[in-house]
């Protein structure tokens, strides 16, 4: 293995000090996988070559290890997202209470493909499957955010909510 | 608030006005009496309970818990572990989210009986990773736990310890299916195992001896020792014992979670009375009764002749009982308890495309039926909205969904084949008509065309 690429990788003292308290805990160290790449994508935002190499390093694993986990796995990340991951539900549930309108009606407000950043950074939209609160169709979660019964009224506020938290720089 | 009709056991304090979840509101309520009693006794005891009780897991397998555990080779010397499936995606199911949000310690508290009794040492929720509020609801509330002596170390001075870890999964309907799960857990992809030989009993997480079982199963472990085994088997019917949490949506006035006595009502109440009826003016088209991967029921099916114990019944779609196995007499499942409902207004040809397109992005590709007969649906569903279905559309995808039926190594394969075997059985002639109809619509448009030219 290239050992180039581990050395010269960057990770914040935070990051690692967790993967550390985090990789003993797992009877097997590769079960640690998953949350070690959730470590490392929350703190660049997606998982690069150089990362998936030094996860792989980091538990004694090849690379291909890991690499086939982040071609699986649609969370994990191969390139950077727009400021806000906009992930709107069309299964049926969903779909049946309008989701399609609502994920056409985000592309349209920040002028973007499926699955694209934006043209000016701020979001990425995208469609996600079931996420188990059908109760509450249509819904979006942004980022981390589930919102609920997301009809007209409501994305207009959530994409205004997103177009003034992406302005002021957050 | 709680439907008059609802009897809750695992949800009673999950919507009560000031309750939290909290670890203070939990135990002022009586939380982790029943782990305190439990610890005092034989696991065999534990497990007998379980067992009495009959609880069928709420998964969508609907296989005894009890007998589950029973599997479990008493002489082996392999370590044993727990997990808790969190990972609630099959679509139209949103009952475990609740549990874990509302409370989680119920959860914690049932998990830490199930792994006293199997004599586990460490034991995982593996929750999906969307739920990024639940993963962290769960880990704040073990901390409590762990602060507590209920998880960890000599577990309330019993001599017996074990951990629990919070897993989150990343995306991936398949790591539902256990041994796919049990895959993913290893920090692999979740191809699922082939069973036998790899039954999660005797060969499961790191080839050891696994017990997976649903978010709602665990919780009712909590409540059948609380109260003991028979006496908790008095709540409900044979067949579903304890109670049953049904997540009903799609076109409902009142879309919701219901805890309902097993047995103790049907889909009518469920649909007409909990569920609010349909909206103004529409009428039931059908409804998906256990997960979109079980098969659609139709407002006009009836089911008349005996029943397992032999009672003779007449009944109507509304009469099916709230219960494990009423839907069986109407070729379908009650699966994970989700109902979604669709009215009259549903273009059913656009919803078995969806669900086709839900089924055909999971498919993991183990498997070449699963991963290209699910492929086929998807296109097959997409060109018919897009414009060009054909007359012969509705027997092709039956044709490719009986291929893949049992042709695999997980049930994925009969997830992507029983929704097309379903809509077609019950809508072939929707789906002809369908075909007429934008045929009839093609036509037209080239004789515009060519009147134009001319
Ligand atoms: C494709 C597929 C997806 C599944 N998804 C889930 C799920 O999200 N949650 C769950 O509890 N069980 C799911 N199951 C069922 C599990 O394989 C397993 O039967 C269950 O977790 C056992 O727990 P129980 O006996 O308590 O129901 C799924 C099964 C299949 C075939
Ligand atoms: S279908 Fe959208 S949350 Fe279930």
């Amino acid at each position: 293995m290239e050992t180039n690429a581990t050395d010269t990788f960057e990770l914040s003292e935070e990051a690692r000090a967790e993967i550390d308290r985090v990789v003993p805990r797992y009877p097997e160290i590769r079960s640690a996988a998953l949350p070690v790449l959730y470590i490392v994508q929350g703190e660049k935002g997606y998982l690069s070559n150089e990362a998936i190499e030094w996860v792989s390093a980091r538990l004694e694993l090849e690379p291909i290890n890991i690499y086939e986990l982040v071609t699986f796995y649609p969370m994990l990340l191969r390139e950077p997202t727009g400021k806000r991951h906009v992930k709107v539900c069309r299964t049926l549930s969903c779909a049946l209470n309008g989701a399609y309108r609502v994920c056409d009606r985000f592309r349209e407000a920040f002028d973007c493909e499926l699955d694209e950043v934006s043209p000016d950074g701020a979001v990425t939209v995208e469609y996600v499957e079931c996420i188990a609160s059908c109760h509450t169709a249509p819904v979006v979660q942004i980022d981390e955010e589930l919102y609920h019964n997301v009809d007209e009224d409501r994305t207009e506020e959530l994409i205004q909510m997103i177009r003034s938290e992406t302005k002021s720089g957050s | 608030m709680p439907h008059p009709k609802e009897r809750r056991l695992l949800l009673s304090h999950a919507d009560e006005p000031g309750y939290t979840g909290s670890y203070e509101d939990y135990t002022a309520r009586g939380g982790y009496k029943t782990l305190e009693a439990a610890i005092r006794r034989e696991p065999a005891e534990i497990k007998k309970e379980v067992l009495d009780a009959n609880i069928r897991g709420r998964g969508g397998a609907l296989f005894p818990a009890g007998r589950k555990w029973g599997f479990l080779d008493p002489n082996s010397d392999k370590p044993v572990y727990l997990i808790c499936n969190a990972d609630e995606s099959e679509p139209g199911t949103f009952k475990d989210r609740q549990l874990i949000h509302k409370d989680p310690h119920q959860l914690i508290e049932g998990m830490m009986i199930s792994a006293y009794a199997t004599g586990t040492k460490l034991a995982f929720i593996y929750i999906r990773g969307e739920m990024f509020g639940g993963a962290r609801i769960l880990e704040e509330a073990i901390e409590k736990a762990r602060a507590n002596n209920l998880v960890g170390e000599n577990i309330l001075g019993s001599g017996y310890s074990c951990d629990l870890i919070v897993h989150r999964g990343a995306g991936s309907y398949i790591c539902g299916e256990e041994t796919g799960l049990i895959e993913s857990l290893e920090g692999k992809r979740p191809y699922p195992r082939l069973k036998p030989p790899f039954f999660p009993a005797a060969k499961g997480l790191y080839m050891c001896p696994t017990i997976v079982n649903n978010v709602e199963t665990l919780c009712q472990v909590k409540h059948a020792v609380e109260l003991g085994g028979k006496e908790y088997a008095k709540i409900g019917v044979p067949n579903c014992t304890g109670t049953r949490i049904w997540s009903l949506s799609g076109h409902v006035n009142n879309p919701g979670y219901f805890e309902v006595e097993g047995g103790a009502y049907t889909f009518g109440d469920l649909i007409y009375d909990m569920g609010g009826g349909l909206r103004e003016g529409r009428s039931l088209l059908g409804f998906i009764p256990g997960g979109s991967s079980t098969k659609v029921i139709k407002y006009d099916q009836r089911y008349r002749g005996k029943l397992q114990d032999g009672t003779e019944v007449d009944w109507g779609v509304e009469d099916i009982p709230l219960d494990c196995d009423g839907c069986n007499y109407f070729g379908s499942s009650s699966g994970s308890a989700a109902v979604m409902v669709m009215d009259d207004t549903t273009d059913v040809v656009m919803a078995l495309a969806n669900l086709n397109a839900f089924y055909a992005h999971e498919s993991c590709g183990q498997c070449t039926p699963c991963r290209e007969g699910s492929l086929w649906l998807k296109k097959i569903t997409h060109r018919m909205i897009a414009g060009e279905a054909r007359e012969e559309d509705a027997d092709l995808l039956k044709s490719i969904a009986d291929q893949v039926e049992g042709r695999t190594i997980c049930a994925h394969g009969e997830a992507v084949a029983w929704p097309v075997q379903g809509f077609i059985l019950r809508f072939r002639d929707e789906f002809i008509d369908y075909a007429r109809r934008q045929a009839r619509e093609r036509a037209a448009r080239e004789q515009e065309t060519t009147a134009a030219v001319a």
